[in-house]
């Protein structure tokens, strides 16, 4: 490919054009980049920065934080119950992604990757969920498992039950959730892999239906395998959304009852943001950031090395 | 429902079970959603006992008294003009750098990139706190720029990626070309890459529209004025001053998505395309 500032290979009028060029070069990158950068700088990296320097004060977010408490923001997060309950939370989360979200997105995706009447129809509607607001989502399902007026009690009435308060129990709150969350977000996992199908190199299974194998066999050797790259990529995407999810938590439960269903960063609200606890919060915040980062870089460095 | 099939069995188990999953499928998703809207037209009584079926008495007055009220309109309206701000000022803040990224070597170009793409690794909400502090600093708090902003700046990581990877396929060439015959890369920009890239920027808007129309956590912490309320905020407080007259609140949620699924249903192919992005690497 050649460059701006290759000079090997030039024309005689290439290199007569050179010194406005650079120019031109020059004006570009003084006008175009600094916007990107600066927004970027200002508002993405410099408030994590600020994030790490608050941690270490108890501080209410009004005037110049001064009382420096060093690391015990840290020690007073990591005495919290409701920050471990939080961390389960995201595990779980995490955990029923993996064993029921991905295997059914993957198996409807097989079957919709192929053409029928109403293929096409059937992954819209699948893929709904995901573009409706987590806000909204979160309503419809708060109205769903309503003890009172919501669909879950009306089917426990027909067969005479007392309808339960699933989102107010301690129990059940955090698998009311978990079902929201397969609800919602398994119709993008399954458009991933249905890309994924697509571009897939038909002759590689057709090669192997000749060769003798069954539909299963092909299946499980040669189309899962190569789908191996975008299972990586929708798992990754699961644990990223597990651990910034929030908005479909507050309609839902607000992280109760007694902290039962709250998520990182539902926790991060409640305790730090809604009481404005800025040190304390930052240090949920910054541990947030360290669990996102390391994760972020094991992840691609163990599972993604070649994409 | 069988699939292209060329030797179709009269009867074939793996067929139905098929179809059988598909619906089973189809009925979780859908059964929620029509409850919504066909709620809307109920009595809070007739709610009460027949949540799943028809309405015997269609409630028309539940929607007619939200579409007629000024608050939808005041929501709808705040949701609108940040959403447009945060689109407007990605797609121009984004692709200005996609192209310096994309078409103009220099020394640090890599390293700059890298940069920006830290911003795929963390949420906003990591850093929410700073972040309503410099907000506030810069008096941004309880304006539509204050919760703009912050979303253009989470979102540059993904569009710039997006953008450069399309800006790349335009034959370098053509901007060779244009340089030689005494055109300005600004005028390349401007009159080359931004209209070959129209798909990109449908692409790239869409997501960021989604992103700010659906966003909650932002605006919960940017702004305190009612009346500067998009509607994932004003449908909570909603919730709250009727929280158990479900028939309303179910009129009102419906009214609330309508836009996104009339968007959904027009720009299909851009809000798959975008949304699965990440599927493929910049």
């Amino acid at each position: 490919m050649v460059s701006a500032i290759d000079v090997a290979g030039e024309t005689p009028s290439q290199a007569a054009v050179r010194g406005p060029r650079w120019d031109g070069r020059f004006t570009v990158l003084i006008l175009f980049l600094p916007p990107a950068l600066l927004l970027f700088t200002l508002f993405v990296v410099v408030p994590i920065g600020e994030a790490a320097w608050y941690s270490a004060f108890n501080w209410n977010g009004f005037g110049k934080p001064t009382n420096w408490i060093g690391l015990d923001n840290y020690r007073f997060v990591l005495e919290t119950r409701a920050f471990w309950l939080a961390l389960r939370n995201n595990g779980l989360i995490i955990a029923v992604s993996l064993a029921v979200q991905l295997p059914l997105a993957l198996a409807l995706a097989l079957m919709l990757a192929e053409r029928f009447r109403g293929a096409v129809a059937l992954r819209m509607l699948f893929f709904m969920p995901y573009i409706l607001a987590e806000i909204a989502t979160g309503l419809i399902f708060s109205f769903v498992y309503d003890g009172d007026y919501g669909l879950v009690a009306s089917i426990w009435r027909t067969f005479g039950a007392e309808p339960p308060h699933l989102l107010a129990s301690t129990d059940t709150a955090m698998l009311a959730v978990l079902i929201v969350i397969v609800w919602k977000y398994f119709g993008f996992h399954m458009m991933l892999f249905i890309a994924a199908l697509q571009s897939l190199d038909k002759s590689l299974v057709e090669a192997a239906r000749i060769d003798g194998a069954t539909r299963t066999q092909t299946l499980r050797h040669v189309v899962v395998p190569l789908l191996y790259p975008t299972i990586r990529l929708s798992v990754f995407f699961a644990i990223v959304g597990s651990l910034q999810l929030f908005d479909l938590v507050m309609p839902l439960t607000r992280g109760g009852p007694a902290d039962s269903s709250n998520t990182m960063v539902s926790f991060l609200y409640n305790n730090g943001i809604s009481r404005m606890r800025v040190g304390y919060g930052s240090a949920i915040g910054v541990i947030l950031f360290m669990i996102c980062v390391t994760f972020a870089f094991t992840y691609k460095r163990w599972f993604m090395r070649d994409e | 429902m069988s699939s292209t099939g060329t030797s179709r069995a009269p009867f074939d188990p793996a067929a139905l079970f098929k179809a059988l999953f598909l619906a089973a499928v189809a009925v979780f998703v859908l059964v929620p959603l029509l409850a919504t809207v066909l709620g809307g037209f109920k009595s809070l009584g007739e709610l009460r006992v027949n949540p799943f079926g028809l309405p015997q008495h269609w409630e028309w007055q539940n929607y007619a008294d939200i579409l007629f009220s000024a608050r939808y309109w005041q929501l709808l309206r705040n949701s609108l003009a940040i959403s447009t701000l945060a689109v407007t000022l990605t797609l121009i803040v984004a692709s200005m750098a996609a192209f310096a990224f994309a078409h103009v070597r220099f020394y640090g170009s890599s390293m700059l990139l890298s940069y920006l793409t830290l911003g795929l690794l963390f949420p906003a909400a990591t850093a929410v706190l700073p972040l309503f502090i410099k907000v506030r600093d810069l008096g941004l708090l309880d304006t539509y720029f204050g919760v703009a902003l912050p979303q253009v700046a989470f979102s540059l990581a993904m569009s710039v990626l997006l953008l450069r990877r399309f800006f790349k396929d335009i034959p370098y060439e053509l901007l060779e070309a244009a340089l030689v015959d005494g055109c300005s890369y600004i005028k390349f920009f401007r009159y080359v890459t931004l209209p070959l890239s129209r798909p990109i920027l449908a692409t790239v808007g869409t997501i960021t529209f989604v992103n700010s129309w659906n966003a909650y956590l932002l605006p919960l912490v940017m702004l305190n004025t009612d009346a500067l309320y998009p509607w994932p905020l004003g449908i909570m407080v909603y919730q709250g001053e009727y929280s158990s007259e479900w028939h309303l609140i179910l009129a009102f949620i419906t009214l609330t998505i309508l836009p996104t699924i009339i968007l959904f249903l027009l720009a299909q192919k851009h809000i798959v395309a975008g949304l699965t992005a990440g599927a493929v690497k910049g």
